[in-house]
């Protein structure tokens, strides 16, 4: 029972990790541009989550109210006064400018906020569970982000597929000078894909910051699980996304299990293994049938 | 009438290479101008730069008495520029549906619609919700055309229609031509095949590497005239040349 146990809180933790990856999915998606600094924007969301808790005495969850529009702003400016500067053939630039960003905004938080560990107290709704089958109990908190994670993602693919913007993100994908001679401003469509690419990610910060204790330098190591959800679903595909969320949290959930059975692996580490062997076998991930241009 | 599109001194090209030496071409509200020449003539570049892909170097360019090097190059479909780029460049992720939706994107209002494309391009009817990435040469073409129609153009830029199609395909796509000037939008038509300019121009103007070396009426510039002006040869073109012309 332990087994299905820790699958079933695997597909759970899978909801946080496709929160993660959707941002970097879609910026790679539509532009070609490889984020270093998201896992950093998820623990500066937290961040944001832990001083608007404190100054407006608010519930975390009410915080995203805030702190969804602040990142999401942030994001349409960053992108438009600078990352566009970096939007071209070679992804290099897109790496080093964000890898830079990374640095200082770990720095800013340590500045701000010291190194000390924080949390984000959402009160009971953290420790009430779900009686499932047999022994197996559900949190309400990780059915909450798996859910919020499937409504996000709907709501990207019905933007993408629906809309007159969305049309707007495919064809500035395939060949943006052509999308300009419809009229489209390739560069304030990388501002709003931007902008969505941050507020995901804030959503996930405050998640991750409800979920556990989090520090300024958290973020590299969220960004690895970020981007194995993304590889291992298959880039730019948003369900692949969620797909390869689910993958991940699985491996990890079960890898911890094998851990405390036969003490023996752990669950970031069979998280990786399951990541290494799709991009081995499959490079395009599991629901990336395009390939790369 | 009065000029549309006034291009003076116009320069322009890649990077250190010079594609276009102080052009001037004009066309006039409601009128198809033909430009012909041989391949790196600059042809495209006008086109190109005339729609902002390309930026021009010196010179002006006027549209409907406006300087348009001013405007940014998504904001002349708003104006009322629309392109018929060369090798067609559908949006291979969009279905035909959505290749016509988003030449509405930037669009001035008028009264193209998806209804009346499909009207004047029959063949596109069963295939609106294909993925543009199966359709045929022709087939493309005619979306592409009618990509360039949803933004309500008053100047339709068409960019070496004839390219890489079967003849008997040219035939159908050239056919359409006249549904589109007849509706008053002016057209200005980038051709290589002397014979095809020839038929749907109401003026003509030939390019040699990178300069104007004629223009006129098809009535009164003779094949010969022009087939020189093509090769930038003197008055005397030979027959031979003549004959791979007719080709």
């Amino acid at each position: 029972m332990s087994w299905v146990n820790a699958i079933v809180q695997g597909v759970l933790l899978g909801g946080l990790f496709a929160l993660f990856a959707t941002g970097l999915s879609l910026a790679f998606g539509v532009m070609r541009f490889v984020n270093l600094a998201h896992g950093d924007l998820a623990i500066l969301g937290a961040f944001l989550a832990v001083s608007t808790t404190a100054t407006l005495d608010i519930n975390p969850f009410l915080s995203l109210f805030v702190v969804v529009p602040v990142m999401a702003a942030a994001g349409y400016c960053l992108q438009r006064f600078a990352f566009n500067r970096t939007i071209g053939e070679d992804p290099l630039p897109s790496i080093l400018v964000t890898f830079g960003l990374g640095v200082v905004i770990q720095n800013a938080l340590l500045e701000r906020y010291t190194a000390d560990s924080q949390g984000l107290d959402a009160g009971e709704i953290e420790t009430r569970s779900l009686q499932l089958a047999g022994d197996i109990a559900v949190g309400w908190f990780p059915v909450i982000v798996l859910a919020v994670a499937v409504v996000v993602l709907i709501g990207l693919q019905l933007l993408l597929s629906r809309t007159r913007i969305g049309r707007a993100f495919r064809a500035t994908s395939d060949d943006p000078a052509t999308a300009r001679l419809m009229g489209i401003n390739d560069r304030n469509i990388y501002a709003v894909v931007m902008a969505i690419a941050f507020g995901t990610v804030a959503v996930a910060g405050v998640f991750l910051g409800i979920r556990q204790t989090f520090g300024p330098n958290d973020g590299p190591a969220q960004l690895i699980f970020g981007f194995e959800a993304v590889v291992i679903g298959g880039l730019g595909s948003l369900w692949g996304t969620l797909l390869g969320g689910v993958i991940l949290g699985v491996a990890q959930t079960v890898g911890n299990q094998i851990d405390v059975e036969y003490d023996f692996l752990s669950g970031p580490l069979f998280g990786h293994l399951i990541f290494l062997a799709v991009l081995a076998f499959r490079p395009t991930g599991l629901l990336g049938a395009r390939s790369s241009k | 009438m009065t000029a549309l599109l006034e291009i003076e001194n116009l320069s322009s090209g890649y990077g250190d290479f010079q594609a276009l030496f102080d052009v001037d071409v004009t066309v006039d509200e409601g009128e198809t101008l033909a430009i012909i020449g041989a391949n790196g003539a600059g042809k495209t570049t006008l086109l190109r730069t005339i729609s902002g892909l390309v930026p021009a170097w010196s010179g002006t360019i006027r549209f409907d008495g406006r300087d348009l090097l001013r405007v940014a190059a998504h904001k002349r479909v708003g104006e009322g520029i629309a392109m018929v780029p060369e090798g067609r460049l559908l949006f291979p992720s969009l279905n035909v549906r959505e290749n016509l939706l988003v030449g509405a994107y930037g669009r001035r209002p008028g009264t193209w619609t998806i209804e009346r494309v499909v009207e004047t391009f029959p063949l596109l009817e069963p295939l609106l919700d294909r993925p543009s990435s199966v359709l045929s040469g022709g087939e493309r073409q005619a979306v592409a055309i009618g990509r360039a129609l949803m933004a309500n153009p008053r100047l339709i830029l068409l960019d070496e229609l004839s390219l890489g199609l079967a003849p008997i395909v040219v035939k159908q796509v050239y056919a359409a031509l006249p549904a589109v000037t007849g509706a008053g939008t002016t057209a200005l038509v980038v051709e290589q095949d002397i014979g095809l300019a020839m038929e749907v121009a109401d003026r003509v103007t030939c390019f040699l590497e990178g300069r104007v070396s004629l223009q006129g009426t098809p009535e009164t510039l003779g094949r010969h005239q022009i087939t020189a002006a093509y090769f930038g040869l003197e008055q005397e073109a030979t027959e031979s040349t003549q004959e791979s012309v007719n080709r």
